[in-house]
């Protein structure tokens, strides 16, 4: 028997590396969109665990939305670093400081 | 006892690919790690009877998304030393922030509130059901509406990819469709009236 708290913990664990990423790499820009597909699927998990406990599919009918729009936010995420990149030749967010006031 | 073991064999490899997709020093790497961070994690809907689930983040997430990443990182060439400058520096309070974090997420969702006591394990389902039928049942009545914005969405996310990332490089021969389509005859053809050449027959075939 596997406890419901088991899966939240493990989604807590997954959220606060994917938030402990996005501060250790807060340069790249790549590491910076793979943190936060981690974080998306720590959310993803919680969903389909409270889904099965409770009994109630409409938990994996949000992660499948989720996951849509993951897809969708990753490929326009990539297409922005490609343009950035042909523009500065570099991916480090300190150089992207054109609008600073 | 064969999920609980299988359970903390997955639970602990996604925590383990987790961390080193953070920690990698190589994208690639980290891209690798973030694949095996979803296998895990598909293991672990799996156990939780989400199979639909489970085979769209491997097909949609491995073989869609992470293959486009894998090919970004590849196409441009990235300079890591100088990514990895404040690595070091933001370690501390990144490690302070996440162990907060997670502290504080485990005494709210820890087995005090969410233990067997309150949520016992529902039963096992039986071999016929279809968690892919039940899902449809639900995506194609009560959700119909947020499932066509969904694609609408998808939609969208095609076209800005590509009007993002197309451009028209300098040099480079393409068709122009509007001149191609105007065009007249009397601007490609040019019909000459001459005489026919003199001492030419066609029964013999050889001029004289």
């Amino acid at each position: 028997m596997i406890p419901l708290s088991n899966y939240l913990i493990v989604a807590a664990i997954l959220f606060s590396l994917s938030v402990a990423g996005i501060f250790i790499n807060r340069k790249n820009i790549i590491v910076l969109l793979m943190s936060i597909e981690l974080m998306l699927l720590a959310v993803n998990m919680n969903f389909i665990a409270f889904s099965h406990y409770l009994g109630d599919t409409a938990g994996q009918v949000f992660v499948f939305f989720i996951l849509t729009v993951a897809a969708a936010e990753a490929a326009i995420g990539l297409a922005i670093l490609i343009v950035l990149f042909r523009k500065r030749r570099s991916i480090n967010v300190d150089d992207v400081s054109e609008m600073k006031g | 006892m064969i999920e609980q073991i299988s359970f903390y064999v997955f639970a602990t490899l996604l925590v383990f690919a987790a961390s080193m997709v953070i920690t990698m020093r190589n994208p690639v790497h980290a891209a690798l790690f973030l694949v095996m961070a979803f296998f895990n994690c598909a293991a672990l809907w799996l156990l939780l009877e989400a199979e639909f689930l489970a085979i769209t983040l491997v097909l949609v997430y491995v073989g869609a998304v992470m293959v486009l990443f894998l090919f970004v990182i590849m196409m441009l060439d990235i300079n890591i030393a100088r990514l990895r400058e404040g690595f070091a520096r933001y370690l501390p309070i990144a490690a302070v922030v996440a162990v907060i974090l997670a502290i504080e997420m485990i005494l709210v969702v820890g087995p005090a509130n969410f233990g067997l006591e309150q949520f016992a394990e529902p039963a096992r389902h039986a071999a016929d059901y279809s968690n892919t039928r039940e899902l449809g049942n639900l995506l194609y009545t009560v959700y119909l509406y947020p499932f066509e914005i969904a694609a609408a969405i998808l939609l969208v996310a095609i076209v800005a990819a590509i009007a993002l990332t197309m451009r028209r490089r300098e040099g480079t021969r393409h068709q122009k469709i509007e001149e191609q389509v105007a065009v007249k005859a009397a601007d490609r053809v040019r019909i000459v009236k001459m005489a026919s050449e003199p001492g030419y027959s066609e029964t013999d075939g050889d001029r004289s």
